[in-house]
């Protein structure tokens, strides 16, 4: 493997994972629980689009064949896709989205505050971006989390169940392979054993004060390196991919 | 060259900034702080612009304002970049157009006080009500009707109003 495809590899997995996130956010829109919600999680779709949409371009641009965002994110399947598995999971109730949300941003929040000194200047100018925005991601999911966590007996009991489940999805978002090692020994990507002391320093601190139990590591679910996902991220590409499929190069 | 068609940088940037925010009319794109450099290198003019959010939906508006506002001034050979390097900052929108967002009803990001708090309740910073200066206000939420405000709510005149946030 070439350190440029590496680079291609890196980035689709930076861009995949904001850009499967970001689809499940758009699910929400018209479906909040409330007006104030409603908002917020389109708003955050709407900056984890922007933020996938740097990072496509660039992996398109590294891989020097043509391929545009939207060829990217239009005009793949399942098995081209690297976002980690976290992404992917399905809305659930609130309180599972809220769950996802915590562990996917406590992730990106202490990843690209890593990358953004990547010596990849276009890899770190998309950290410094979007971890602007990232913080606040995790400021609402952890609040959230809080809230529910410490709230009625009932959305205690509920928000505990979501972070069970999610539990075994958590590994995967820590799973590096070849292309991390190369990218580490060039400065540009950074290791992932260092961002996960982090996360469970915030995911600790967050599930503390929300008075809720963290699940002990067990199996852990895996395979988003090698383009291999739960059979929900099919179910999100027809509906994602369905226009430009039907009507190839259709603007407006 | 340092002119094409008459126009000089100045004159250029001059006319780019009378291009208002689509969502907030009352500012242009460079009190925003959007519109970053102009240049003329080889006959062509090349204008750089930065999101504010990087998934902001003015973007394509801004750059189409753009390139209609150089066509409207005969130049027609031009270029228009994004870039995400340094990364836009509520910082830049100058003093001037702070206060023509108050007027407008929209709170103004207090300066160099980015919200770096993770978690609820470790920023305590006080937005004045833009319509009666109270500063009794409370967050109703993070994100507001953009990307870029979020929703507060005064506790004298009780009316709902936006703050731009500082990123």
């Amino acid at each position: 493997m070439t350190k440029n495809e590496a680079l291609v590899k890196y980035c689709l997995r930076l861009g995949d994972s904001s850009l499967i996130l970001g689809q499940r956010m758009a699910e929400w829109c018209s479906n909040g629980p409330v007006l104030e919600e409603d908002i917020a999680l389109s708003n955050i779709g709407l900056d984890l689009f922007g933020q996938s949409r740097i990072i496509l371009t660039y992996a398109g641009e590294t891989e020097g064949k043509g391929r545009t965002e939207n060829d990217l994110a239009f005009k793949r399947l399942e098995r081209g896709f690297f976002n980690n598995l976290m992404s992917e999971r399905p809305n659930g109730h609130f309180g599972d989205t809220v769950a996802r949300n915590l562990f996917h941003s406590a992730f990106t929040y202490h990843l690209y505050k890593k990358l953004s000194s990547s010596f990849d200047s276009t890899i770190a100018a998309f950290a410094a971006k979007s971890l602007k925005e990232v913080t606040y991601h995790l400021r609402h999911s952890g609040e959230w989390m809080i809230r529910l966590g410490d709230g009625t007996e009932e959305s205690h009991n509920k928000i505990q169940q979501s972070v069970n489940n999610l539990w075994e999805y958590t590994g995967d978002l820590f799973a590096m392979n070849k292309v991390d090692e190369l990218l580490i020994s060039e400065k540009i990507a950074v290791d992932l054993n260092e961002i996960k002391h982090l996360w469970n320093d915030t995911i600790n601190e967050i599930l503390e004060r929300a008075t809720l139990t963290r699940p002990v590591d067990g199996f852990m679910q895996k395979g988003s390196l090698n383009g291999i996902h739960s059979e929900d991220l099919g179910h999100i590409l027809t509906e994602m991919q369905f226009l430009p499929r039907a009507y190839p190069n259709s603007k407006w | 060259m340092s002119n094409i068609n008459n126009h000089t940088k100045e004159k250029i940037w001059e006319f780019l900034s009378e291009i208002p925010d689509p969502e907030i009319p009352i500012i242009s794109i460079t009190e925003l702080g959007v519109l970053r450099k102009v240049e003329l290198i080889n006959s062509e003019v090349i204008v750089t612009i930065t999101p504010t959010y990087s998934g902001c939906p003015a973007m394509k508006s801004f750059e189409d304002d753009i390139k209609s506002k150089l066509l409207e001034n005969n130049i027609s050979n031009f270029k228009v970049l994004t870039i995400h390097s340094p990364a836009w900052t509520t910082d830049w929108i100058n003093d001037e157009a702070l206060e023509k967002l108050k007027k407008y009803g929209i709170a103004p990001p207090i300066k160099g006080t980015e919200d770096k708090g993770v978690l609820f309740g470790s920023d305590s910073k006080t937005i004045e009500c833009p319509l009666c200066n109270s500063k009794k206000t409370n967050l109703k939420s993070q994100f507001g009707s953009t990307a870029c405000k979020s929703l507060y709510q005064c506790d004298e005149c009780l009316e709902p109003f936006d703050y731009f946030k500082c990123i």
